[in-house]
């Protein structure tokens, strides 16, 4: 048992795991800074606030990063699990501005797992990665027992090599960088939501789940001084907006009309009481540049397949450090809380 | 999305508040009776716009609010049970009890699911004849029809294994507690329109007459609240005291008959303790002695219920506009969102939580 | 409290004895009860909470709505409160 201290939480909420713990909200947050931070002690001097860590190799570096994925059911609209694996850990290294150099693939399989289900998932795993440009050199697999493991999970880990003269680190994101969002939101989130037992809803919308190394290239390519990406995932926009402005301890203010939403993704936040820069997606990034910019940045993007409804939503402030407003579209602003864990629907 | 979209134009929106300055001349505190209407307010930042003379009080209709922490308990102990299901609406899930919420029973290893409808709950009974499904029928007028219907189909369909953990509660006896406490100060309220659905306008004709106050039912979207403040400062300025339905697409006078026919065979008036107001009589509902049965507060008997609750705690002064948050003295200090003493910390619309997220602003924006 | 959406019925069928629908949101379908409004038809609207129609969506109730909101600001201009509502 860890030692408190005078940071009780989240262990006065709770003094077992919950699944919000794993959301990617705030419990998630507190779990890593007074759990695993303190726990880790000395070890932990160099850990990374953000998905990937940047080493020193040699007169190079190179980002490196792990990603466990758990997803119900194991094939939804767009995507599977394996998919899955290769784009998030694939996203994690491009927000570094690392080129992925070569991932890791654990399993952990259910006893009981079909073995035509695995080779379908092996086979898409091996596709995206292609797709992708970067090989499965390595990796492990162990097998539970039945019940215990929702069909697989799959841990990646990734290294890649940064560019000289690229530094992303959302420490660098200044009062005045413009904020720009890669494209439309919430596609993931709502695409698994609508295959989950019992929420199922009709819908021809799928996934997003895509790899941003290519477009975070062409970024890159004309502006090398891009200060911080971070690729939307659980938490959905908020949680990426939210956690940019507490670590770079500045406000972050977007326009809401701006934000691109499906309307599919618009319709299913209505009836289940959900909010979609809340909900979660695999395949899209904001970018914190310099605002001069910005203009060339949202006419480079649209020519990359995934930055094709690329928009600048807002601007960084020197007031309301740490916090996200958004401008309404009468002219209010209103605060952008990250998610506090899982997301919910709700009938109030 | 249509019908939705369209009632949230920013250019009505703006001759909506033109208007309600127009008419405005004096100070009235007006209360939002629902909380999907300060949903709406605060998420679109209504309060920032009104002038000055016009403040909203956030009310008690928010069944994460209310539902008292007796019930809160109830549900966790029922839910511990390993052969239960506990099914229950995603609202409830994070709504602390005494000792823990729905989700630490879900990390001890608890079977609680989250469903949309009440029926999928009836679903999941007929699927696992081998437990007990159990749902926690929590909510206001309009959320009763569809728990009733629960019930109903579950006893038609002769699934024995499912019953309903019943906190019900309802919204006049609320308005008149709030009429009757000595202190009151709400001059208007805003009815909440889907309730009004279900069981009409006329009930709030006798209220509306007996204490001398507007009441406007209206919808929740910004267009919605906008003309239910017109409407009340506009009876508030000429010193009527009427029931208005500003919500006319969705709500009838008489509500819904069918569904009030579900209702009255399912369920009777009963008394309800409301989480940071207390009791009040007649303002909920319970099974009828004929669906006894589906009852899981009689199915499963919880004993040693220890409830504690924070005497601290003024949620039911905020509840009724007779403090602000910010003048409690647990407020931001041992009561937050995350360590909530009560109600109106509880449920992210509540108000204290809405003023203790404004805080952090630099300048913080008045509400009303 | 009671989140409700209006949606609109694609078709109607029968389950367990009770009337449902699916009801298209604008690019979601979800089956609903139907139970409290029968007499609703493929391509009316109605208002769903927790997967229960509780009210027939009355169209020509909601355009006099917006009919009125615009009268409001013809009876009587002034100019727009400012635009920019800094926080």
């Amino acid at each position: 048992m860890v030692e408190l201290g005078s940071c009780p939480l989240p262990f006065r909420d709770y003094d077992k795991v919950t699944i919000a713990h794993g959301g990617g909200g705030v419990l998630t947050q507190e779990l890593i800074q007074k759990l695993f931070i303190p726990a880790f002690g000395d070890a932990a001097a160099d850990a990374t606030p953000t998905d990937a860590a940047t080493l020193a190799v040699g007169a190079g570096r190179i980002a490196f990063t792990t990603d466990s994925y758990v997803v119900r059911p194991l094939f939804f609209p767009g995507g599977d699990i394996g998919q899955l694996s290769v784009h998030g850990t694939v996203n994690d290294l491009a927000m570094a501005g690392a080129q992925p150099l070569a991932l890791s693939t654990a399993f952990v399989l259910e006893e009981g797992l079909e073995m035509g289900v695995l080779h379908r998932i092996a086979t898409s795993m091996g596709a995206a990665a292609t797709a992708a440009g970067v090989g499965l050199v390595t990796g492990d697999t162990k097998v539970v027992d039945a019940g215990l493991a929702d069909g697989m999970y799959i841990t990646t880990a990734g290294v890649g090599v940064i560019p000289d003269g690229v530094d992303l680190r959302p420490e660098r994101v200044v009062p005045g960088d413009a904020v720009i969002l890669s494209g439309t939101i919430g596609r993931h989130g709502t695409a698994v939501m609508s295959v989950r037992e019992g929420l199922e809803f009709g819908t021809e919308l799928v996934s997003d789940s895509a790899p941003l190394n290519g477009l975070v290239e062409s970024m890159l390519s004309v502006c090398p001084d891009i200060h911080a990406l971070r690729d939307l995932t659980r938490g959905g926009m908020a949680a990426a907006l939210c956690e940019i402005a507490e670590i770079a301890s500045v406000g972050v203010r977007y326009v809401e009309a701006a934000v691109p939403v499906p309307p599919e993704v618009d319709a299913a936040c209505g009836f289940l009481g959900l909010d979609p820069i809340h909900v979660a997606n695999e395949g899209r990034l904001v970018a914190f540049a310099p605002a001069e910019e910005a203009e060339a940045l949202v006419v480079e993007m649209p020519q990359h397949e995934l930055g094709a409804d690329a928009v600048i939503i807002g601007e960084v402030t020197e007031e309301n450090a740490g916090v996200v407003t958004a401008r309404t579209a009468l002219g209010t602003h209103r605060i952008v809380d990250q998610p506090l864990g899982e997301q919910l629907p709700r009938i109030c | 999305m249509k019908y939705l979209e369209e009632f949230a134009n920013p250019e009505l929106a703006h001759k909506l508040l033109a208007e309600i300055a127009d008419t405005v001349t004096k100070p009235w505190a007006i209360m939002e009776v629902c909380g999907g209407q300060t949903h709406s307010i605060i998420r679109h930042g209504i309060d920032q716009l009104l002038p000055g003379e016009v403040e909203l009080i956030h009310g008690p209709g928010c069944p994460v609010c209310v539902t008292p922490v007796e019930s809160i308990d109830r549900a966790v102990q029922i839910a511990r049970r390993p052969d239960v299901i506990f099914c229950s609406f995603g609202d409830m899930l994070r709504v602390p009890g005494s000792h823990g919420d729905l989700f630490s029973v879900r990390a001890a290893g608890g079977d609680v699911r989250v469903v949309y409808s009440p029926l999928d709950a009836v679903d999941i009974a007929n699927d696992n004849p081998d437990k007990e499904v159990v749902f926690f029928a929590v909510g206001f007028e309009t959320t009763a029809p569809a728990n009733a219907m629960a019930v109903h189909q579950a006893h038609g369909r002769g699934l024995t294994n499912f019953s309903v953990l019943v906190s019900h509660v309802l919204v006049p006896p609320a308005i008149e507690a709030i009429m009757t406490s000595p202190d009151v100060r709400v001059n208007a309220f805003l009815a909440a329109g889907h309730v009004c659905s279900v069981m009409g306008t006329r009930q709030y004709e006798p209220i509306a007459a007996m204490y001398n106050v507007p009441i406007v039912v209206t919808g929740f979207e910004p267009l919605d609240v906008l003309d239910g403040i017109r409407r009340a400062v506009a009876q508030l300025e000429s010193g009527r005291a009427e029931v208005e339905n500003a919500y006319e697409r969705a709500v009838r006078s008489d509500g819904n008959e069918i569904a009030r026919q579900m209702l009255d065979e399912v369920f009777e008036v009963t008394d309800r303790a409301w989480r940071g107001i207390g009791s009040i009589p007649a303002s909920g509902w319970q099974l009828r002695d004929q669906y006894q049965d589906f009852d899981a507060a009689i199915r499963f008997e919880v004993d040693h219920l220890s409830v504690e609750e924070s005497t601290a705690c003024r949620s039911g002064e905020v509840l009724q506009g007779l403090i602000k948050p910010n003048e409690c003295e647990e407020f931001g200090t041992t009561c937050t969102p995350r360590h909530p003493l009560g109600a109106t910390m509880v449920s992210s619309e509540g108000a204290c939580a809405a003023y203790y997220r404004y805080r952090r602003l630099d300048e913080p924006v008045s509400h009303g | 409290m009671c989140l409700g959406v209006p949606g609109r019925i694609v078709d109607t069928h029968v389950e367990h004895g009770t009337p449902m629908a699916t009801v298209d949101f604008g690019g979601v379908t979800k089956n609903v009860c139907l139970a409290y409004t029968p007499d609703a038809v493929a391509g009316e609207y109605v208002i769903i909470h927790a997967g229960f129609a509780i009210s027939l969506l009355d169209e020509e109730a909601a355009m006099a709505s917006l009919d009125l909101f615009e009268e409001i600001g013809l009876v009587e201009s002034r100019p727009l409160v400012d635009e920019e509502v800094e926080s």
